[in-house]
């Protein structure tokens, strides 16, 4: 599905304020294809504001986020927002604007919604949806885009268990066609079964860059050592 | 006391009996208000969405002047759209002066601030609520507007009934531009206005039960269609 035409996205010396306060400071990372990464961190490490500055949804007060070539990205949220239209129509939207005809349109759409099972909810209004399904609607309609790569901002942080797994299944599948993945979570044992590495965050900058099988047994940082112990770095 | 019961008596046995008088300025009020509301609508709903979503110099200034026009008195738009529309104004070849289309244009005028100002509202919290996700997907500040007019038209048809409510309830612009003229430009406001300061409470008494009885049932339809749309759409 997703091109395996290589690319890298590099962040070099990024820093973001937000309302006078320093979210990224000086930021350097390197994302090449084919891995899932998991960014952890405490809270206001600094985590979202990462994605989004990757994404191209806060643009950087110093420093720059370069792309080796255009890529086509996409961004699942904690909280879907979701049009007041149809399951279908939300879907529909999304192509249209990013320039699908019909009746490409459709089928694409409808094969999204196939694919995180929801074909049997493609009427109804989504903003009535569980949460669960409305996040498992902003899967489809970020994979119905065909991105090479997908930003995942905690998207199971306000969904019960069944519908995180239910999640997690479609994030590991899309991630086995060849998307690259980067998404933040809480929940360290999400973080264990997806990532295959990992990028912990700490006031700002990255601490620390593991493969996930190392990270959680022999941490390289003080901070994330602290971190899995539970201890709160910053005392 | 007893002279508006015998009044208001009077004044439903005019509705009830279907008095052409009655119905026929009830109908060319009801034609006229509709026609401010739906270009006053026209107008009014892009231009408070392009203001809540877009970044524009003048933006700020262009919000002041917009609610200030909310205050706007209406005898003094009458006045101006008078001043155009009569024979030595820049519009007055069109001869529209003392026509039902001048009673449109001043009621127009009215229209628009009150619909564009509560239209920036609604669509500045649904723009709060939908701006990141858009720019996600790649839909620029301009193709954000109909997006988000479409996305709030539960709440926008409120803002337009509100704008039919200022309509329809407006003596001043309309006794000024329309002329109060029986048969042409009469509407349910100018004739009260007339038939009170004749005497003739039955009919001024009766049109104003219509009156209110017509912003009653548009705000009853409103809330019913926002009840609905939060159940079914949320």
């Amino acid at each position: 599905m997703a091109e395996a035409r290589p690319f890298q996205l590099e962040a070099r010396g990024v820093s973001v304020v937000l309302g006078g306060v320093r979210a990224l400071d000086g930021l350097d990372l390197v994302l090449e294809p084919g891995l899932r990464t998991v960014v952890l961190g405490p809270n206001g490490a600094g985590k979202s504001v990462l994605l989004r500055t990757l994404h191209g949804l806060i643009a950087p007060a110093a420093g720059t986020v370069s792309w080796s070539r255009p890529v086509r990205q996409a961004m699942v949220f904690q909280r879907p927002v979701m049009l007041r239209r149809s399951a279908l129509a939300n879907l529909r939207y999304a192509l249209a604007v990013n320039g699908v005809a019909e009746p490409e349109r459709t089928s694409r759409a409808t094969a999204a919604l196939a694919r995180v099972g929801l074909e049997r909810i493609a009427d109804r209004p989504a903003r009535v949806l569980s949460g669960g399904e409305q996040q498992r609607l902003a899967l489809a309609r970020a994979w119905a885009l065909r991105p090479e790569i997908l930003f995942l901002d905690e998207p199971t942080a306000s969904l019960d268990p069944g519908a995180t797994a239910e999640v997690e299944r479609v994030i590991a599948s899309i991630a086995a066609e060849g998307t690259r993945i980067v998404m933040t979570t809480h929940n360290l044992g999400q973080a264990r079964r997806l990532a295959d590495e990992i990028v912990f965050i700490h006031a700002g900058r990255a601490a620390e860059r593991t493969a996930a099988d190392r990270f959680f047994d022999q941490p390289a940082s003080n901070e994330a050592r602290l971190f899995l112990q539970g201890e709160l770095p910053w005392k | 006391m007893f002279e508006i019961f015998a009044s208001l008596g009077v004044a439903l046995q005019l509705i009830g009996g279907a008095d052409p008088e009655l119905w026929s300025i009830v109908l060319l009020s009801l034609k006229l208000s509709l026609a401010s509301a739906v270009a006053g609508a026209a107008i009014g709903l892009p231009l408070g969405a392009l203001i809540a979503v877009g970044t524009f110099p003048g933006r700020r200034a262009l919000i002041v002047i917009l609610n200030a026009l909310l205050g706007l008195p209406s005898v003094v738009v009458g006045l101006v759209v008078y001043l155009l529309l009569s024979r030595a104004g820049p519009l007055g070849e069109f001869g529209i002066l003392f026509t039902p289309a001048a009673i449109i244009v001043a009621q127009t005028v009215l229209v628009v601030p009150i619909v564009a100002a509560l239209a920036r509202q609604a669509a500045e919290d649904a723009w709060g609520e939908y701006r990141e996700q858009l720019t996600s997907l790649g839909v620029s500040r301009l193709r954000a507007v109909p997006t988000i007019l479409w996305d709030t038209r539960f709440s926008l048809l409120t803002v337009v009934m509100a704008g039919f409510g200022r309509a329809a309830s407006e003596v001043g612009a309309v006794m000024v531009v329309g002329g109060n003229i029986d048969g042409v430009t009469r509407v349910m406001t100018t004739a009260i206005a007339l038939e009170t300061s004749k005497g003739d409470l039955p009919l001024a008494l009766g049109l104003g039960v219509v009156l209110i009885a017509v912003v009653l049932a548009i705000n009853a339809g409103a809330f019913g269609i926002r009840e609905w749309s939060a159940r079914h759409h949320g």
